[in-house]
């Protein structure tokens, strides 16, 4: 008989007993597409909703965060990456990262990013970066806030990840994030020191790790690595303290 | 017609699902704190048992018995989703504070109930009715905890003000107990003796060892 007819096919096929192998795989597989479409169109469609929404509450964060670092106003500026410098557009596009250079294994990265300045009276007091980096099992997202001489961490906050709860979910605490503040990035050299290291963290370099979270922990040093060198806001650190210094 | 009416209103209060057949507790307990979240929560519950039932009625002649639980889950599950969705992108501080419970009504057992054993043996339209009875029933418990505890653990209803609180120089001190989550076990409990008081035949015979039926 003609198989290639879809309607007497999609006949035979509701006419199978409900028991048989065939029908039980093939009611299996179209409730799973029809499920994973519904659930996909949802999505996508609603994403850019999802999106502004989040970054208001973005928005909420960084003010937050600035309050608790003395207030002020803080003003976003788009920077480019590769060369540090200001611009006005952000394109939108992404530039794929090497594996040997993503130390914060992220596959690529924005070629403009958005960061926030603190400033009282022209004088830079304090930058706002983004951040973001693997974990155990997310994506870490948070902001550093660096002090005016770029070098001094004002603080580290992680405003979304996935990690595991009472353990590496810890990154999200008051407590784990109070040994940030008055680190040191780099050394006297330029070279980017700031770790964080299991048992007693010594020295101007070095934070405590979470103790059972050994993957968080190191996702954390490896995403300071990636966004304070080359790939992440070196170029622009570098730039600022040129610029801000005449 | 009268019957249909029935599906629909003897979940309510003569079979509610939460007072009868103590389901669906654990979101009870959580997400009453304030109005506002119990009828978010009621709203979300009540669109995925409703679609959930007419979808799975729909399909029941279809439905394989050896995977018949999974198809129900996966069905739900889908659903779940979606409204979660909806609700980030279009109640996003609500959907915060509602957090992972609107996730978890794939785990509420009136939701599967309904698809288990009522939607697998009826049509669509009664499937449809019964859900939404049983959903409403489910909505009238929550939104009855929720009005006690925001009232008298804020002073509020809907965020707004009716008891004024001596914080705000007013003469009503809100019960700080009422916004833990223990107090929504004492008020549904004291629920479930009234309806049991008022109803002696929806009282669970007395046996010799405690069942727990249902956790969630």
């Amino acid at each position: 008989m003609t198989s290639a007819n879809p309607g007497r096919w999609w006949r035979r096929f509701l006419a199978l007993p409900n028991d048989a192998p065939a029908k039980t795989i093939g009611v299996a597989f179209l409730v799973a597409l029809v499920c994973s479409l519904l659930v996909t169109i949802t999505a996508i469609a609603l994403k850019p909703r999802r999106d502004a929404n989040r970054m208001a509450g973005h928005a909420a964060q960084i003010l937050a965060l600035v309050d608790t670092l003395g207030g002020g106003v803080p003003d976003a500026r788009l920077v480019d990456l590769a060369t540090g410098a200001y611009v006005t557009y952000d394109p939108g596009t992404t530039v794929d990262l090497q594996s040997d250079r993503d130390l914060a294994g992220l596959g690529s990265r924005e070629s403009v990013a958005t960061v926030f300045e603190v400033r009282d009276g022209g004088v830079l007091r304090l930058i706002l970066l983004p951040v973001r980096g693997a974990g155990y099992q997310s994506m870490l997202k948070g902001y550093l806030a660096l002090q005016a001489d770029l070098n001094t961490v004002a603080a580290l906050t992680f405003y979304e990840h996935g990690e595991t709860p009472g353990l590496g979910s810890r990154i999200e605490e008051r407590a784990w994030q109070a040994g940030w503040p008055g680190k040191q990035v780099a050394d006297a050299g330029g070279v980017i020191r700031i770790e964080v290291v299991e048992g007693a963290a010594t020295g101007v370099h070095q934070v405590d790790a979470i103790s059972g979270a050994t993957r968080t922990s190191n996702g954390v040093t490896q995403l300071m690595r990636f966004w304070l060198g080359p790939d992440g806001y070196g170029p622009f650190l570098d730039r600022r303290r040129m610029e801000e210094e005449q | 017609m009268s019957e249909h009416r029935r599906t629909v209103t003897a979940p309510l209060l003569v079979a509610n699902p939460v007072t009868l057949h103590v389901l669906g507790v654990c979101s009870a307990l959580a997400v009453t704190t304030s109005l506002a979240a119990s009828l978010v929560m009621s709203a979300a519950l009540i669109v995925v048992v409703t679609v959930s039932s007419g979808i799975v009625s729909l399909i029941r002649r279809h439905i394989p018995r050896s995977i018949r639980l999974i198809v129900q889950i996966t069905i739900i599950a889908s659903l779940v989703i979606v409204v979660d969705q909806v609700l980030q992108a279009y109640l996003f501080a609500m959907s915060r504070r509602l957090s992972v419970f609107v996730g978890l009504i794939v785990t509420n057992c009136i939701v599967l109930a309904r698809a288990e054993s009522f939607a697998m043996e009826h049509a669509p339209g009664a499937s449809v009715l019964d859900a939404l009875g049983n959903g409403l029933g489910y909505a009238l418990i929550l939104v009855a905890i929720g009005t006690v505890r925001e009232l008298l653990g804020a002073g509020t209803l809907m965020g707004v003000t009716v008891l004024p609180i001596t914080a705000d120089g007013g003469w009503f001190t809100p019960l700080e107990f009422m916004n833990l989550p223990p107090s929504a076990f004492f008020l549904l409990g004291l629920l479930v003796w009234t309806v049991r008081t008022l109803r002696p035949e929806q009282a669970e015979p007395a046996r010799e060892s405690m069942d727990i039926t249902e956790a969630r």
